[in-house]
């Protein structure tokens, strides 16, 4: 594992305190979201992001309003990090049409189009060829525009990660690949699904440069990413980037999480990425405490306003209920 | 007019289409430099480049799934299948991603995009290369599923479905790629949806589409030598199906066969006959007869495929059998 100190560049205070917002943003709509889960305000399945939060805030701050984002069905924490609406995200689980997708994709599928989201995509691995066809067609209209997807390492078991990943590596297209390795799918842990633990070395078998980063570390998944975008946007080429990573919830609210040992979820909790990062930003005097504080009741009055959107909300009319499975003239 | 093939036809759309848009390319296996499996896109490389005439490699679902992408952010993708039997290995892409996108994401990112090749049998070739996917591809709200029988129709949708803002699957014939046909020269468009009469008639309405409309126009043939006069309809779309052309010509005639080469459960002619008894009960002076193949995976030999396939013959016997004559 990587460290902080081997970061290379600094932080601004600002810069440094938003992304702490994030990260707490994301910790808190999910802790929350389980809490209506369990009341019954949130149906279907529900897979939440706790313990990853350093990636998807390290990762999508590197990215312009004009670059591309496709997701899994554990995409709450890259919605958020892109800056979507949490009533918007909250509302969506409620099933409420001011939802995201205006309550007809759920937890799993949400989208948005003016901050150029492309779901939540809940077939492992489907949305990797698409990543790469997006990035085909940046390329074809000459777009300064990165197209970046969020998967699994159980995606990378998948026939269509090869596919894609020589693809994309075949017709140099700009799209970066960011394998979040929670060590599980589902509740089959990484040794029992790939025969090669290193996820990265399967970028190599296409020529597409790839790297890992310590992704509880969220000054180290930053730097890498910055270093992946910035060779992207030179070299028009693909990039695998791998986080590894822990969820410290179950893989979905259904999940009695008898595969793994409490131990070493406990263990892995020590590498949190919200304290840690909070400790830096204290000892390079980066924030304050007050302001620390000030961040903290701002998150809880946002994620009680996202719930109180998603209450608040109303039901797509029946009349509507054919729309949108054909575009209108 | 000018007669040209069912490839020309196709050609011909597709080539129109990218002189007019640039958004428009091609991608399959063997399109570009080996000039088609079937010669479908012959010169287009030399016309448009590799920047617009892409070959695969043998990857299936990567490179359907790579059009919904493309056609997500700004393209309008023509994604080849040398057949749609091989397009199984792509389906989770044309079903979970093409066709619900729209929908799921409440309206905001539609994929334009087409989906073409041959589908059903084409000599003996085995069950692996043998099916049919009208009825699978129909089934799934989302798409619209195109399967045209002349070079005609197939040029006038294929331009049409290329310029339509959704997901079309477009289906061909190997059998039919030399078949030759009279197209105007010069632009012009067919909607989807609309069945067309390829024959008038009063005393049975046969319907039918793609392949098996030979089949449906030569039975025709036969019974106009016995003084029966078959309306034979051409669907030219199984989604969304013109019904309204159908019960119309049913109402009149009182007589319905249906000939698909697909298998027959679930299939495109049990959906026609369920429209039809509900909707025009009162008028049917015999029951709908479907004629399908056999309900069995094609075999390669030719005496058993011969007896699994529609055929003349046994489309002659279901119009004896609705006019209860024998």
């Amino acid at each position: 594992m990587s460290s902080s100190s081997k970061k290379s560049k600094t932080l601004d205070p600002e810069k440094g305190q938003h992304l702490f917002y994030q990260m707490l943003l994301i910790r808190r709509f999910e802790d929350k979201s389980a809490e209506q889960y369990t009341k019954g305000k949130i149906r279907g399945f529900l897979h939440l992001y706790v313990g990853e939060e350093a990636v998807a805030v390290g990762v999508i701050q590197a990215l312009t309003e004009e670059d591309n984002i496709l997701s899994t069905y554990r995409e709450h924490g890259h919605a958020l990090a892109r800056g979507m609406e949490p009533g918007g995200i909250m509302a969506e689980m409620y099933g409420k049409q001011e939802g995201c997708s205006r309550g007809r994709g759920g937890s799993m599928h949400l989208f948005d189009a003016s901050r150029r989201f492309f779901g939540g995509n809940a077939i492992v691995c489907s949305h990797l060829p698409m990543a790469v066809g997006m990035a085909l067609a940046s390329k074809k209209q000459k777009k300064n525009q990165i197209t970046c997807c969020f998967f699994g390492e159980g995606a990378a078991a998948e026939g269509e990660f090869h596919e894609a990943m020589n693809l994309a590596a075949l017709w140099e297209v700009p799209v970066l690949f960011v394998c979040e390795n929670n060590q599980y799918a589902m509740g089959t842990a990484i040794q029992y699904s790939h025969a090669v633990l290193e996820i990265e070395k399967k970028g190599a078998a296409y020529g597409i440069e790839s790297t890992a980063v310590n992704g509880m570390d969220l000054m180290a998944v930053m730097d890498a990413t910055d270093k992946a975008v910035d060779k992207i946007r030179k070299t028009g080429k693909p990039y695998f980037l791998v986080c590894n990573t822990y969820r410290f919830r179950s893989h979905s609210m259904f999940d009695a999480e008898l595969y793994r040992d409490k131990k070493e979820v406990e263990e892995w909790k020590k590498a949190d990425p919200i304290p840690a990062f909070q400790d830096y930003l204290l000892k390079q005097k980066l924030i304050t405490k007050t302001e620390l504080e000030k961040i903290s009741a701002r998150v809880d009055k946002e994620v009680q306003e996202a719930i109180d959107f998603a209450e608040a909300g109303t039901w797509e009319p029946l009349e509507d209920l054919t729309k949108f499975v054909y575009s209108e003239k | 007019m000018r007669v040209i093939q069912f490839r020309e036809a196709i050609r011909e759309a597709m080539n129109e289409e990218m002189r007019r848009d640039e958004n428009v390319f091609l991608m399959g296996e063997e399109v570009a430099e080996y000039n088609g499996a079937y010669k479908v896109s012959q010169g287009m490389l030399d016309e448009f480049g590799p920047n617009r005439v892409y070959d695969t490699p043998i990857a299936e679902l990567g490179f359907a799934g790579l059009g919904v992408g493309a056609g997500m952010n700004g393209l309008r993708p023509i994604i080849e299948f040398m057949t749609f039997n091989f397009s199984l290995v792509a389906i989770d892409q044309i079903i979970n991603s093409s066709a619900k996108m729209l929908a799921m994401s409440g309206g905001q990112y539609s994929v334009p995009i087409v989906f073409r090749g041959p589908t059903g049998s084409a000599g003996q070739l085995g069950a692996t290369h043998s099916s049919n996917f009208e009825n699978w591809f129909a089934n799934t709200p989302g798409l619209k599923v195109v399967v045209p029988s002349t070079p005609y129709d197939a040029k006038g949708l294929l331009k049409a479905s290329i310029r339509d803002n959704d997901p079309v699957i477009f289906m061909e014939s190997e059998m039919m790629y030399n078949d030759k046909g009279e197209v105007p020269e010069g632009e012009y468009l067919l909607p989807i949806g609309v069945a067309d009469i390829k024959r008038k008639g009063k005393d049975v309405t046969i319907i039918s589409f793609g392949k098996a409309m030979k089949i449906a126009l030569e039975a025709a043939e036969e019974l106009a030598k016995d003084g029966i006069e078959a309306e034979v309809i051409d669907l030219r779309t199984v989604r969304p199906i013109d019904y309204a052309t159908c019960l119309e010509s049913v109402k009149k005639t009182n007589r319905c066969v249906v000939v698909e080469e697909a298998n027959p459960l679930a299939a495109i002619s049990s959906e026609l006959t369920y429209h039809i008894q509900r909707n025009a009960f009162d008028y049917l002076d015999a029951p709908v007869i479907r004629v399908n193949s056999m309900d069995i995976p094609l075999s390669f030999s030719a005496p058993y495929i011969e007896a699994t396939l529609p055929n003349v013959k046994r489309t002659l016997e279901a119009v004896k059998q609705v006019m209860y004559k024998k």
